[in-house]
This record gives structure tokens, sequence and C-alpha cells, in this order.
């Protein structure tokens, strides 16, 4: 079975942040919501607290780190993305000022409705010059992907997830800058996977395999810079052609990202995009939300089975049935 | 027609006054919300204790509402709003049909929601079985509101932006020469985003006096008290400074609540009316969990218990 690892954010950022004392938090009434109260309560004097007020949270940011501070801000993805885009645009990017937005709930995965839906904050920060967009897939990325952001030097937008997180990949194999991790081969189709979708692609991947089809599947975890040469090798080398799935617009993330990069080199084949389809979403829970707006695992099939031109006769206890563990990472990720 | 007429009779006595059907009604608010929060294993039952006397008051002798236009029965979510859904709907026709002499709601803290939606319940524009897709898949009935939800109008979940979207239709209804006001609810923590005292300089400069504002001020946000989070205090002063007409009463005196409001209309500023209120009142249980009392969560069972148990002496206190 799949292991889930309880609020990995919350201890984790602890002990990474207790030899880094220029590492500091500023919040916006949302501190335990977003896993930052166990920084608040061992590092009282580098928590602070900003209430509700996004804007000038972004300033406050912005002049800490011109003096040198490492500012990870904490709140939902929907209010570091939305609400004060323009001082993130003017006040950190600009100045390339090495602020971490680590923002939380990104696409469906809150009941609280559209408001607190994420789901163009991956293109919102992507259009921002200088900006580095970073998500977590899993355990073991919410707690790598500190280093990864920590090491680049300028912005960097965290979208980030919370609570019960599964763990997809070993511990051992953290996230990489513009590394994705290759989870499977085959020559058939590629699926290019991000966040939480990675694990509903999986439910479908090996039920896609077991009908025969080579299916290559990557989980990208930088999303901007897209550079990895790993990914335009991957999409220009199947058959049938490429599926992307994300839990956000396909308009600006990661379906956007690779349309771009296989139009650029003149990659000829078909593009599925799995995502929301330039719509709203509303509150209700995370797999009704998932079936409702095809972001899952039968969603993966069909658009497939689009792709392979013929029905694959899969049925929902086929997707069901599928038992996950933490992958042992077909490829070394090192190698790609 | 307008309930705040019609339950402005002088010769009301005591036991059946404005006042004390207020009191009713907010205490069946409060039972109602804390049966949802037991049902749904949590819930934003502090907003209820702090603010049942002010949403009560204001439906029942402030706003000039004619009667629901909706379903007793809330309809299942219709899909956004957009060019090719013409299903899409608004919640407002719980609080009665748009004409220029009536008023209009504007709810702006939305995870309040669950307050409003029994309110509604006890004034019967919402049936008694209204809350049974509460917090369900597909419904309208939503644990956060938006503007499909029963007496929601606009979708104010990014808190702080339905004060300038009511000052909009203020202007908008006075442009069209409409005697009717628009009334917003907002809670305290709202006055920490900027956009808050952006519209309130823009109502003055505009002279907007068509718009009152009612803030529950419980002191009390997600992260813990206010004073430690980010105060706004002093409130009423820097509300007076920006040129708002500023009325500061005890949010549980329904007298007072109501009197704020008298004759407000016709003139050239608009007001608000800080109700201060205790996140606590009536359910006194909740005491022990200060300061963090936004979302209640059961840590037991046995805690759970005593809630149960306080829901069952309150019901018994209930008049039939």
């Amino acid at each position: 079975m799949i292991e889930t690892v309880t609020r990995p954010h919350r201890e984790h950022f602890v002990r990474w942040a207790a030899q880094r004392p220029e590492v500091l938090v500023l919040s916006a009434d949302l501190t335990s919501s977003c896993e930052a109260d166990g920084f608040r309560d061992t590092y009282p004097e580098r928590f602070f607290s900003l209430g509700m007020a996004e804007q000038n949270m972004m300033g406050f940011a912005a002049g800490l780190a011109r003096e040198g501070f490492f500012p990870y801000i904490h709140t939902f993805a929907v209010f570091v993305t939305r609400r004060p885009f323009d001082q993130v645009a003017m006040a950190i990017a600009y100045p390339n000022l090495p602020v971490r937005l680590v923002g939380f709930l990104p696409g469906l995965t809150t009941p609280g409705g559209v408001t607190h839906q994420a789901i163009d904050d991956v293109g919102l920060m992507r259009l921002i010059p200088n900006m580095t967009v970073l998500e977590a897939g899993d355990a073991t990325e919410v707690t790598s992907v500190l280093d990864v952001a920590q090491a680049v030097d300028g912005p960097v937008y965290i979208r980030q997830l919370r609570g019960e997180v599964p763990r997809l990949f070993p511990a051992e194999a953290p996230m990489q800058l513009g590394r994705c991790r290759k989870l499977a081969d085959g020559d058939d189709l590629c699926v290019v996977s991000s966040g939480i979708c990675t694990e509903e692609a999986l439910r479908a991947t090996s039920a896609l395999r077991a009908k025969g089809l080579g299916v290559r599947h990557l989980h990208v975890s930088t999303l901007k810079p897209f550079d990895d040469p790993a990914v335009l090798e991957a999409v220009a080398g199947v058959r049938l052609g490429v599926i992307t799935m994300e839990n956000h617009s396909v308009i600006g993330g990661l379906g956007a990202a690779v349309a771009e990069l296989m139009a650029e080199h003149a990659v000829g084949r078909r593009l599925l995009r799995l995502g929301l389809k330039d719509t709203y979403a509303h509150g209700a829970g995370k797999a009704y939300l998932l079936r409702e707006y095809g972001l899952d695992a039968a969603a993966l099939v069909r658009a497939a089975e689009t792709l392979a031109q013929t029905p694959l006769g899969i049925e929902d206890a086929d997707l069901a049935a599928v038992r996950l563990g933490t992958l042992s990472a077909a490829e070394k990720t090192e190698d790609l | 027609m307008s309930q705040a007429a019609a339950t402005a009779s002088p010769a009301a006595s005591a036991a059946d006054s404005p006042a004390s059907e207020v009191r009713r009604v907010a205490d069946a608010v409060r039972r109602r919300v804390l049966d949802y929060t037991l049902k749904n294993n949590g819930g934003y039952l502090s907003q209820a204790c702090s603010s049942a006397e002010t949403l009560a008051t204001l439906y029942l002798r402030v706003l000039r509402l004619g009667p629901s236009t909706a379903p007793l029965v809330p309809r299942p979510f219709a899909g956004v709003p957009g060019p090719d859904n013409p299903d899409a709907f608004t919640g407002a026709d719980y609080n009665g049909p748009r004409a220029p002499a009536l008023d209009r709601f504007i709810f702006s803290p939305v995870h309040y929601a669950l307050v409003l939606y029994s309110l509604l319940i006890e004034l019967g524009r919402l049936g008694p079985n209204g809350l049974d897709a509460f917090n369900q898949d597909g419904s309208t009935v939503e644990l956060i509101g938006a503007e499909h939800s029963p007496g929601h109008e606009v979708t104010a979940g990014s808190l702080g932006q339905a004060l300038s979207q009511a000052g909009g239709i203020a202007l908008a209804r006075r442009l069209k020469g409409e005697t009717g006001r628009v009334w917003v609810f907002m809670s305290d923590g709202e006055f920490q985003e900027g956009q808050t005292w952006e519209a309130f300089a823009a109502l003055a400069h505009h002279r907007i006096g068509n718009l009152g504002v009612y803030i529950d001020a419980n002191a009390q946000q997600c992260d813990g008290a206010m004073a430690d989070t980010m105060t706004i205090e002093p409130l009423a002063e820097r509300l007076r400074a920006v040129g708002a007409e500023v009325h500061e009463v005890d949010g549980h005196d329904s007298d007072a609540l109501a009197a704020a409001a008298e004759g407000f209309g016709g003139g050239d500023r608009p007001l608000a009316v800080i109700a201060r209120t205790d996140p606590c009142r009536g359910v006194e249980l909740m005491r022990e969990r200060a300061p963090k009392l936004h979302y209640l969560r059961f840590k037991s069972d046995a805690e759970r218990q005593a809630y149960q148990q306080l829901l069952a002496a309150l019901s018994v206190e209930a008049p039939a």
C-alpha cells in the first residue's frame, strides 16, 4: 500500500530552518492551516503575523529580502497569486528578490469553493519574469522542495501540499530543479503529470499497460523554467501522442508549457490537455470535483482511448483495484 | 410585506416584543448551528454565537425585504456563470424580489454561511429541511457560501471584497433614484484588508448615504485573537476619521442594534455599526478553547459528548 505522511511540511520545515537563521516566515492569518504553526512556536522571533493583508505582506517580504533575509510567505495559493499579483510582480519579482511564496490548497484540493481554489496560480506565476515555479507532488517533494527553492537566486513560487500526503517517490530521491521524474517507459503515448494528478495518473497508467499500451509517464515538479531536455525527448519519441494532466486550468500551466515546447520544437504529435477547461469550479469534495472536471484516472483512460482511437475496455473497478506503492523509480532520477 | 414593519407593533407586550423575537430566533440559530457542527464533526460555531442577534436583528428589524421568491428546498448547483450557462443563479431571491423601495442585503464573511442558512430557516425563507444538502457534493448550501448559496448575492469568500461591490450597487441605486438601502454584514477581520479602507474612502468621497454596514466585532480570527494577529483598533475612531457615521453597540442587544439604523438612508454618509460581540455567547463550553475559536473541530469523543449534551439541554429549554 501507498504510504501516507501526515503533515510532512510542518515538522520538516522546523528542522530545516534550524540552521538557517536568515529564514523568516510571514503569515496572513492561516498559520496552522498552512502548517507554519510549528515554525511559529519554535522560532517566534522569526515569525511575523501580517494579518489578512496580503498586498502589504508582499511589500514587507520584499523589504526583508533586500536586507538579506529569506522570507517564506505561508498562505493559501489564491491569496499569494491573485490578490497581490501586482505587488508580487513589482516589489518582489522585478528586483529578483529571494522571497519564497509558499501557496497551499492547489486547484481542487479544497472544499472551500471558488474563492479558495487556485486554478490559475501556476499560469499567473509563470507569467512573471524572474519567477521560478515549483510544485510538490508527494511527501518527498513537499520536504525536498525547500532545498530546491532555497538554492534559487530570485523569487520562487511553491505550489505546496498539506495534511495527509502520499509518498510516491522514495525519500532518498529528492526533487531536483528542472528535472522531471520518468516513472514508466513505453513507445505508444506519453503522459506528463504534475502535483496530485500524478497519483491519479498512476492508477490509469498501470491499467493502460495491462491492456498492452506502451505508456511513458513523466512527473514534472519544475514548471518554470521548463527546459528539461528529458521532457522534449519523451514527448517527441512516442507514436500516438501526449496527454498532460494537471490540477489547474489547461491555460497557463503544465499543459500550456508542454504545448509551447512541442510547438517550438516542431514535435508533430497530438496533445490532449486534462485540466480545468477554462472554467471556474465550485465547493465540493476532491474526488467529486476531480471526476466532474475530468481530472481522475478515468479521464486519463478516456484520453488514451482518444489517442489510440479504440475503446480499451477499462472499467472503474479496474482503476479502483490498482494498488499503488512508493515507486522504486523506474529510472533513477540522476539518469534523466 | 416588510418584516421590519410587521414586527414593529407599538402594542406588542414585552413577551412578544421585537427584542424577544430576536432573542428567540437567535437562540434557535445557535442550536441549529451547534446541531450541524455536531453532524459534520466540526464547524464555524463561534461565528453563530457572536453574530446571531446581529443577523436576526437585521432581518427582523432593519432590512426592508419582500418575501422570499426562492424555493424552500435549495436548488442544486447549476454551473458557474458564463455566456453558455443560462441556468446560473444567485441566492439573493431568498431575500425577496428587487424593487426600488426595498433594501438589498450583501453578506460578506461567507464562512458564516451556516448562520445565515439557519436564520433563513427560522424566518421561513428556507424550508425546515433546507440544510439536508449542507456541505454535500453538488449542493449550493456550501460550507463557505458563494453567490449561488441561499441568501448570498456576491461571491465574497476572498474576504474584504464585498463592501466595494455593495458600494457599486449603492451608487447605482442612487443613480437610478431608488430609495431602498444597501446593507452589508461584515466581520471585523475584514478590516485588516486594505480594500475595506479603500471602500470606505470611496463611500465617503462619493457621499454614498444609502449604504450601511453591520460589523460582527468578535475580536477573533483564524490565528486566534485579533489583537495578537493584527490589530484593527481603534476601529470606531478610524471609521469616523474616514467619514462614516459610527455607532458602537453591544452586539447581543437587539434594541441597540436596531436603534443604530433608525432613520438611516437619506443622508450623505455611510453608516457603520460596530457590534461588539462575544464569540462564546450561549456556548460557554467553548471558552476553554480560547483563543482558537475560528473553527470548532472536536478533539475527543468526550468533548463531542459534552457539546451533544449542551445541545440537548438547549433544546429542552427552548419554547415549543
